[in-house]
Order: structure tokens, then C-alpha cells, then sequence
């Protein structure tokens, strides 16, 4: 029964089956997995995935996966919590926060692409899996190569943050750096995929892999009580994610599990590798490449292969785009760690700091439901805090000493936490009452 | 002035597997008129009906994206190597 599914080009319409290819060979366009809605309709009810585990295999109809495949780790379905205190910093009486940054196994969203990507690598023989990788990508395809006993070749842009060149040294996949940016990296792997008989998640994979990404879609919608939100605000890089969040929500409506309602989709983009946003701002449909420059390197993409249907998708849904500097990414990672106790990358920094910068522009409105989509863990980029926080001088075990170093610190009146600096969506948001936060967080049902 | 351009896999079976071939052109659009004659059944494939070049074949002078190098305006210099690439990027969201 399984097979409901087949790959079809983007562009021209045409049909491939099932198979490692990402590219139509008439147009050059990229295939994406098409589904027998009319009969998944039949399969599936809010009940049955309900019923099942909490990770992405409950959705299992609505992913590409071969009949025989039996997952091996709970992938996925991560908290989505209410953030009335980063709420009220921001300006936002109806907050959630999507935290990837605690998926299983390596700690970002990449894991639920992944895991897709290698249930087909197996089931198309490959014995080998590969990838190009800003860092994340690189550490989940490594893991779970390990874990479910292929052979790994991760291919990344030389400078990358040391733990994520670590963490993906640790399970013992090849790792080849190459002097150069992602794209650079990235345009390599697509001329290695064409001379080595392997399985690369995100060039032959892609179309199964990018499937991944529609399970943070459902996840929002089910434990939101099986609702839309009004807004969510997401992450680009390649542009993916974006596209398959609204393909995931648009499913839902078709399968008729959720109520038909518009969601506004916001793109978010560091400054200093901008291609999405900067064409959103200009009223453009065509990216312009860019050189990256930016300490976001997850999403340091300056030629992103989706960035066409990213504009499209966020365009039509009356959403909007915005980028941020550097600095404000960083500030924008300890306002939420300090506001929700939730150390999220550099990424994550980027998804926070534009929310605010939106809801500033009053693109999103205090009372609408918003989601931000935290895709990655701050544990990996700590370099960028670096010279954030100094250590303290040490004491010795004495109380009075304690109590000395206590009266010390009380005069100096030094205000640690950086949501002291300046913002201006604080005070708008100072009339919010922790009344109506109760009131709001009481309405998002948050399931499991 | 001479030129190398790289065929990608994909679209070898248009031109009887010939994966790398030399041209004489002095630019992007002369380029694409030296591959129309060698190879005719190429052209649909990498330009639109309007003639335009499309949107996911990305085209590499010496690793170089070409956007970043003038694009149409770019002046080929003599043994310049040129990639069609698809577009198929993405390690990221």
C-alpha cells in the first residue's frame, strides 16, 4: 500500500518514479516528492498519529518512505512552548517558540531531514552517505551514519565553528574541508555526486531530505491542538524550510485535519548573507547572489537553491522578510536564553532578533499567535559569546567572603542580563499584563 | 578565445557523452550559440522559450559563480573553464 508517492519535477510536470535524482533532466528544475492524497486521505486521522510515539515517524503516510523501513531513533517532535517572558521583551502577547535546538540526536533541525534522506539511501542500495554542510547538517548525517552503519563523507567550508568540525570528527565520518564558501562547497558535492556512486542527503537525496523538514510543520499544527498559528517566523538559508513548513500546512487543510486558515510566513536572514530578504524587500521574484559575511555560517548561503519559492511562498501568504546585523543576532541569543532558559545558535539568534525587528514594523501584531522556529543548539557556537561574560574573581569557601563578595557586586549595580539594552519593543510591551499571558498561555494547548 | 565548458552528467545524453568541450567564444552569449551548433539538442535545455538562461542552471568561469563576475557582460579570457551546474543547493533550511 505503501509507495503513495513519486518524484515530479517543480517546473514542467514531468514524472520520475522513485529514484536518487533531485533534477528534472528536461528543464534542469528540481523534482520534489508528490503525494496520493485521495488515498493517504483515507489512512490517516488526528487519532492515529495521536496513538503513535512522539517523534516524526507518527506522520509516517506523509513522508516519502520505502514500505520496509523500520526507524531506529525517536526523531524529532520537540517542545513547542509558550514564551510569555520573551513575549513581553519583544511584544508578543501570544508567543511559542518551535525548540529544535533540543532534537534528537545532534541537537538541530537537520536530524528530521536526515533521518529521511538515509531510510531511502538504504532502500537505493548506497552504502555510502554524503553531504555539504554549514556545520549541523555534517553532524547529523554523521550520527546517524553511525547509527544505522553507513559509511559518511561530510564535505564543509574550512572555517566552520570548531565544535561542529568536532562533533562531526566524533562519529568517525570523513570529513574534507575545502577552502571556500558553502557555495563553493556545495557546487563541489554536485560535481562528486555525479563521479561517485553515493547517496549525498542533499544533492541525489534532496527531494526525499527536504521531506524532513514538513514534520516541524505538522508537529506546530498538533501541538497547537491541531490548529494553524497566525504567523511563524522561520529561518533561510537554502530557503527550504520555509517552502516545506507551508507544504506541510497546506497538506493538513487538504487531509482536512486542521481548519483552513491563512498563515503569514516571515523569512529571517542575517544582513550579512541577506539573498532572500533583501529580494522580498525590493518587490523582487529573482535572488541576487551574495558573498556571505556573517557569523550566522548556518545560514550563510548566498545563493540559495530555494530562495525562488521561499519568495513565493512567503509573498503570497502576506508574510514578509527582514535580516539583521551581527551584533543584534547576538544580543538577540542572550535575550532569549535569559528571557526562556533556551541557548539556541547563531541561527536561532537570527529567528528571535527578526521576530522583534517585525513586530516593531508592526508586521506582526501583539495578539496573534506566533511561532518561532529555533533550529539549532547554542552549544555549538559559543565562540560567538565569547567576550560576552567574563568570569568572576574566585573566592574561597567562607561565608563571609560570600557575603563581602555579595556587597561588593550590590554596589556596583551592574546589570547583568541583556535585556537591559536598549530595545524599544520593551516598553511597547510593558502594558502587557501577566494576566493576559496566562489568559494566552491557557489558549495554546500545548500537546505532549 | 578559447574556452573549456564542462558538461554535467545529466545532460550527456545530449551530447553523445561528451563530457568536457572546447569553444570559441568571447562571451556568455556567444558561448551558448557555440554549444547550440555542436550540440542542438542542448539549447531547450539550458535556455527558456524566451531565450533567457534558466533559473536553476547556475554557470561557474573558473569556480567562480558568473553572476559575481558580470554575468552577460563577462569577457571570457583565453583557457577560462566553465561548469553548468544545477541548482540543487541546500545543505541548510
Amino acid at each position: 500500500m505503501r509507495t503513495s508517492y513519486e518524484l515530479r519535477c517543480r517546473e514542467c510536470g514531468k514524472t520520475f518514479d522513485n529514484q536518487p535524482r533531485s533534477i528534472c533532466e528536461d528543464c534542469f528544475s528540481p523534482l520534489e516528492v508528490t503525494y496520493d492524497y485521495d488515498t493517504i486521505k483515507k489512512q490517516v486521522s488526528r487519532e492515529l498519529f495521536a496513538s503513535r510515539p512522539p517523534n516524526i515517524w507518527r506522520y509516517r503516510e506523509l513522508l516519502p518512505l520505502p514500505a520496509e523501513y523500520q526507524p531506529s531513533l525517536p526523531v524529532g517532535f520537540t517542545p513547542l512552548i509558550s514564551a510569555p517572558r520573551l513575549g513581553e521583551k519583544i511584544g508578543s502577547r501570544r508567543l511559542c517558540i518551535k525548540n529544535d535546538a533540543v532534537c534528537l540526536p545532534t541537537l538541530s533541525f537537520k536530524d528530521r531531514v536526515v533521518a529521511v534522506a538515509l531510510a531511502n539511501a538504504r532502500s537505493f542500495g548506497f552504502d555510502t552517505v554524503a553531504c555539504s554542510s554549514t556545520g549541523n547538517l555534517a553532524n547529523s548525517v554523521a550520527a546517524q551514519a553511525a547509527r544505522e552503519g553507513f559509511k559518511a563523507w561530510i564535505f564543509i567550508p574550512s572555517d566552520l565553528e570548531p565544535a561542529k568540525i568536532l562533533g562531526t570528527q566524533v562519529f568517525g565520518a570523513e570529513l574534507v574541508r575545502i577552502n571556500g564558501s558553502y557555495d563553493h562547497v556545495n557546487r563541489l558535492c554536485s560535481q562528486i555526486a555525479d563521479e561517485h556512486p553515493w547517496g549525498f542527503v542533499n544533492v541525489n537525496l534532496r527531494p526525499y531530505y527536504s521531506e524532513g523538514s514538513k514534520t516541524v510543520g505538522y508537529e506546530v499544527a498538533e501541538q497547537l491542538g491541531w490548529r494553524l498559528p497566525d504567523n511563524i517566523v522561520v529561518p533561510m538559508a537554502g530557503g527550504s524550510l520555509i517552502t516545506k513548513i507551508k507544504k506541510a500546512f497546506d497538506e493538513l487543510i487538504l487531509l482536512g485535519l486542521v481548519d483552513p486558515k491563512p498563515v503569514r510566513f516571515f523569512g529571517a536572514q542575517a544582513s550579512g548573507c541577506s539573498p532572500i530578504s533583501t529580494a522580498i524587500k525590493q518587490y523582487s521574484t529573482e535572488i541576487e547572489p551574495q558573498r556571505p559575511k556573517t557569523i550566522a555560517r548556518s545560514l550563510a548561503i548566498g545563493n540559495p537553491a530555494d530562495g525562488h519559492y521561499a519568495i513565493q511562498a512567503i509573498t503570497k501568504s502576506g508574510g514578509w522578510s527582514e535580516d539583521i546585523a551581527d551584533h543584534e543576532v547576538v544580543n538577540a541569543i542572550q535575550l532569549l536564553a535569559a528571557s526562556e532558559g533556551i541557548f539556541t545558535e547563531t541561527a536561532g539568534g537570527v529567528t528571535v532578533g527578526t521576530a522583534r525587528k517585525l513586530i516593531q514594523q508592526d508586521r506582526i501584531l501583539p495578539d496573534e499567535t506566533t511561532v518561532l522556529c529555533i533550529t539549532g543548539n547554542g552549544l555549538k557556537t559559543t565562540d560567538v559569546l565569547a567576550d560576552k561574560y567574563q568570569a568572576e574573581r574566585p573566592i574561597s569557601a567562607k561565608l563571609a567572603e560570600f557575603e563581602a563578595y555579595l556587597a561588593a557586586k550590590a554596589e556596583k549595580h551592574v546589570p547583568a542580563d541583556p535585556q537591559s539594552l536598549p530595545n524599544t519593543a520593551a516598553q511597547t510591551s510593558s502594558e502587557v499584563t501577566a494576566r493576559t499571558f496566562a489568559a494566552a498561555a491557557n489558549q495554546v494547548s500545548l500537546g505532549a | 578565445m578559447s574556452i573549456t565548458v564542462q558538461i554535467p552528467t545529466p545532460l550527456r545524453r545530449l551530447t553523445a557523452g561528451t563530457a568536457s568541450v572546447a569553444c570559441e567564444a568571447a562571451n556568455l552569449n556567444e558561448l551558448f550559440t557555440a554549444l547550440d551548433h555542436k550540440f542542438p539538442d542542448l539549447r531547450p535545455h539550458l535556455r527558456d522559450e524566451a531565450g533567457e538562461v534558466r533559473r536553476f542552471l547556475n554557470i561557474y568561469v573558473n569556480e567562480e559563480d558568473i553572476r559575481f563576475l558580470g554575468g552577460a557582460a563577462y569577457a571570457f579570457r583565453e583557457g577560462d573553464e566553465v561548469l553548468l551546474v544545477p541548482s540543487i543547493a541546500g545543505g541548510s533550511l
